[in-house]
């Protein structure tokens, strides 16, 4: 090959491989630019922050640079020249620059994608882009980046690079031992050894010889030590110089070369108090440590093979539900076999869980959208919005994040567009003019919450009322409680914008959300106080892989009954049925009737409905809020399934929503409640029209 | 003519395919053997909610939920092997798994394309939409099962 093809070839198959991995990168530059900019807005003075942004667009215009994509090159050259500024300078980006520098990772992010899916840009997407990158070199200076103006795509050696990989390295050994004092003067070694970090490649050792037994340990002691081997091209008075502080509070001894003993053993430890050894502190300053000291070591891997572990993982966990059944009924006989089978299920439970875990995600990944998400709905609404993420390390399956992007999109757009009032109105109500938006995600009882909380001026019942008699959704006599008021928004075609905005009010309006939180199994709820603002929580399972239901017998075959559908078992007798009609059933539940339905006849499994005098039915409901008595044979118990699909191999069936295996190896079928109710209503043509065909 | 004859069958010897032979009822019907995956025994079926009644269910290959042809109800012929004793025949279609549910499993025949003649027009029989070919070999007529119309009526019907 190489006689065939010039020096520096690379194989196409290489060559994609090489391309898509730049992309995947380029995503994850893009956040941390975002991030790193969003932080510095927010007041934090981390030189180190303006170094990570820095980085990152280095990085891209590298990897750019490598795959001859010329636009991106330009334009991340100027967006690093701009940046280079506030890096040597060490001053940092006013708020007007940042909001500058934020557009323009925007625009950088749209210039990635556009080369990623092989587009041209426009010449208008150009112009955007070349008038953005004006107000950059405009605002920075022109003086301090030398750069800034030079419109060629190619490297610049800037000044920062020779810095970072200068030539005259050398090794630094040192040992730093912190007195209590150091603690008591509200000292952190962590900022310390962070900052040292800045100076070169360096290598930590904790050193914790001195811990001494738990029954002798003083907890306002200090007993830790650090060996630092260092890798800079400062002098040693720059690296005393990070210790300038605290050189009287600790045993500090730097010098050349690389260490060959140990830490020389705490001279005469005094009791003082330790306060950053508290857990507390400790476990806040972990995950910090460890990003500043070392490179994230994570692993790329395909999807498919993900995937794939973690059906053979659902394989394991069928297995081992069949073989608790063929377990010995006497246990006596073998207590051996009952020990150890418990010891696989909880195996089992861990790989599952593991495995699970792989494929969670931090719902960071739909989370770092919204800030431009919402910047864009700033410059459409005129309304200044200031937005507050929380819990965005939070952990869902992939399948959920996947599905989440859409509504939690639309939601923000509500709130805005329509939570939020105009600046006057919010003046007029002694609100401060910049509107609040907080979205947070957290892990409340086994499912993920993810709240969108505004500080607008709340639903106004009597406007939804009033809309609700106008399209019909309401009789205009009927009697609806405060909260069943809001809950009008998610009914289908409600909106209450007056006008068509470009935003949001083209009558998909909430409903809409709430069919697809519910397609991921979810539910959603408003809260909302006139004036003071307006809630919305979605509850979501943490994946879609598993599935909580009721195990049902019908007709002899096993049925599951998602438990988010499922409100309520209820006993019928001849008491509480009332016969209506030739064949309708309703069923008095406290004072509500509700539909009684034979699941059985429902799903074809007899001819016709034969409902008993007296047996089980289960109270579903349905995308919609109706509710119907689902009556069954039996209930056999709940239970965590593991959804597989049916359209693998078989078309789509009417009622089924997927399947499973249950402990014995035999399937079960997952009932789609929805579709059950909606076969329902089409009545029972179409049941003799099938009937007649079988 | 004799030349041509000499060409066909220098042809067929490559184009000549193995069928797997297998029994329902009395008759005798077949599929390629390369859309085969495996044999298995009967196991007992899940049923699936106003579906025809030749898809007899749904089962459990090892992890995956294989659909069951009844091929005997398919094709309208009485079995004559109790349902514990009958066999699964696991064929690819497309990219789907498909079990046909049949009496006993007989042999492997090869054949080339001069054994292998179109079904005459038997419309208004059952068996005239899923067995579109006929294969005859040393004085046995074998159907070819078409495996893409086996399911045809569920999926139009379900659409």
């Amino acid at each position: 090959m190489s006689a065939e093809h010039p020096e520096g070839w690379i194989p196409p198959d290489v060559m994609a491989g090489i391309t898509q991995q730049f992309f995947e990168e380029c995503e994850e530059h893009l956040a941390l630019l975002e991030s790193g900019f969003l932080r510095l807005e927010a007041g934090d003075h981390d030189p180190e922050t303006v170094n990570s942004v820095f980085r990152a667009a280095h990085s891209i215009k590298g990897g750019a640079a490598m795959l001859g994509a010329t636009a991106l090159v330009g334009f991340s050259h100027r967006f690093e020249s701009a940046l280079a500024h506030f890096r040597t300078s060490k001053t940092f980006p006013s708020h007007d620059v940042l909001k500058v520098f934020l557009k323009a990772t925007d625009q950088l992010a749209d210039l990635v994608r556009a080369t990623r899916a092989g587009k041209e840009l426009t010449d208008e997407q150009l112009n955007a882009a070349s008038r953005e990158l004006a107000g950059l070199a405009d605002t920075t200076g022109t003086d301090t980046s030398p750069v800034a103006h030079t419109e060629e795509p190619a490297f610049s050696p800037v000044r920062v690079e020779f810095e970072d990989f200068a030539p005259a390295e050398q090794p630094w050994t040192i040992d730093f031992r912190p007195h209590a004092e150091l603690y008591a003067k509200a000292n952190d070694p962590i900022v310390l050894l962070r900052e040292l970090k800045r100076l070169g490649e360096m290598d930590t050792v904790l050193d914790t010889s001195a811990i001494p037994l738990l029954s002798d340990l003083n907890l306002e002691d200090a007993y830790l030590a650090w060996s630092i081997t260092l890798h800079t091209a400062r002098t040693e008075s720059a690296v005393r110089e990070v210790f300038e502080f605290v050189e009287r509070d600790c045993d500090l001894h730097v010098r050349a070369g690389i260490a060959e003993t140990a830490i020389p053993p705490a001279a005469d430890p005094r009791p003082v108090p330790a306060p950053a050894l508290r857990p507390g502190d400790a476990s806040q300053d972990a995950p910090a440590l460890r990003a500043a000291l070392q490179q994230p070591s994570t692993l790329r891997v395909d999807l498919e093979r993900l995937d794939r572990l973690i059906n053979l993982v659902s394989e394991l966990v069928i297995s081992e539900a069949a073989l608790a059944e063929y377990a010995p009924k006497d246990s006596a006989q073998n207590p051996n076999f009952g020990e150890a089978l418990d010891d696989l299920s909880q195996l089992t439970r861990d790989i599952q869980e593991s495995v699970m875990g792989i494929r969670a995600q931090p719902v960071k990944s739909v989370f770092q959208r919204l800030p431009r998400l919402v910047r864009e709905i700033e410059k459409a609404t005129g309304k200044t919005v200031r937005l507050t993420i929380e819990g965005e390390d939070t952990q869902v399956d992939r399948s959920v994040i996947e599905g989440l992007t859409d509504p939690l999109t639309h939601m923000v757009r509500n709130a805005i567009d329509h939570g939020i009032e105009t600046y006057e109105q919010r003046q007029k109500a002694n609100k401060p003019a910049q509107g609040s938006l907080r979205i947070s995600a957290a892990h409340r009882a086994g499912r993920v919450v993810i709240e969108v909380a505004d500080d607008g001026g709340g639903i106004d019942r009597d406007c939804v009322r009033a809309i609700a008699v106008k399209q019909n959704l309401i009789s205009a006599d009927a009697i609806v409680a405060g909260e069943d008021i809001d809950n009008l928004i998610f009914e289908p075609g409600f909106t209450t914008a007056d006008k068509v905005t470009d935003l949001s009010g083209r009558g998909v309006g909430m409903d809409v959300v709430r069919r697809s939180v519910q397609a991921l199994g979810g539910r959603i709820s408003v809260s909302s106080r006139r004036g003071a603002g307006t809630t919305f929580a979605l509850s979501l399972p943490l994946t879609l892989a598993v599935l909580d239901g009721m195990l049902v017998s019908v007709c002899g075959q096993s049925l599951v009954v998602p438990l988010a559908a499922l409100l309520e078992t209820v006993q019928f007798s001849c008491d509480n049925v009332h016969k209506v009609g030739p064949n309708a059933s309703l069923l008095a539940i406290r004072g509500s009737h509700v539909p009684l339905i034979d699941l059985g006849a429902t799903l074809g499994y007899k001819p016709q409905s034969q409902l008993s005098a007296d047996g089980i039915a289960l109270l579903v409901e349905d995308d919609a809020g109706r509710r119907v008595a689902l009556a069954v044979d039996d209930i056999l118990g709940q239970k965590q399934v593991v959804i597989k699909s049916l359209e693998i191999n078989c078309h789509r069936i009417a009622g089924i929503a997927a399947a499973t295996i249950l402990g014995n190896g035999l399937v079960a079928l997952i009932l789609d409640v929805n579709a059950v109710m909606a076969s329902q209503k089409i009545g029972l043509a179409q049941d003799e029209r099938l009937m007649a065909h079988a | 003519m004799r030349d041509a004859a000499a060409r066909n069958q220098a042809q067929e010897t490559q184009e000549r395919r193995d069928f797997l032979v297998f029994r329902v009822g009395a008759q005798e019907f077949c599929v390629d053997v390369l859309a085969v995956k495996e044999v298995r025994g009967w196991t007992p079926t899940t049923s699936l909610p106003k579906v025809p009644s030749f898809l007899r269910g749904v089962t459990n290959l090892r992890g995956t939920v294989l659909p069951i042809v009844d091929l005997g109800d398919r094709l309208q012929i009485a079995c004559d092997t109790a349902i514990e004793d009958r066999i699964v025949v696991v064929v690819w279609i497309d990219r789907k798994l498909l079990g046909l549910l049949v009496d006993a499993v007989c042999d492997i025949v090869t054949a080339g394309d001069k054994n292998l003649q179109a079904m005459p027009d038997l419309t208004g029989e059952p068996i005239h939409t899923s067995v579109t070919s006929l294969i005859t070999v040393d004085g046995r007529v074998i159907g070819l099962v078409a495996l893409d119309q086996i399911l045809a009526d569920t999926r139009s019907q379900n659409a």
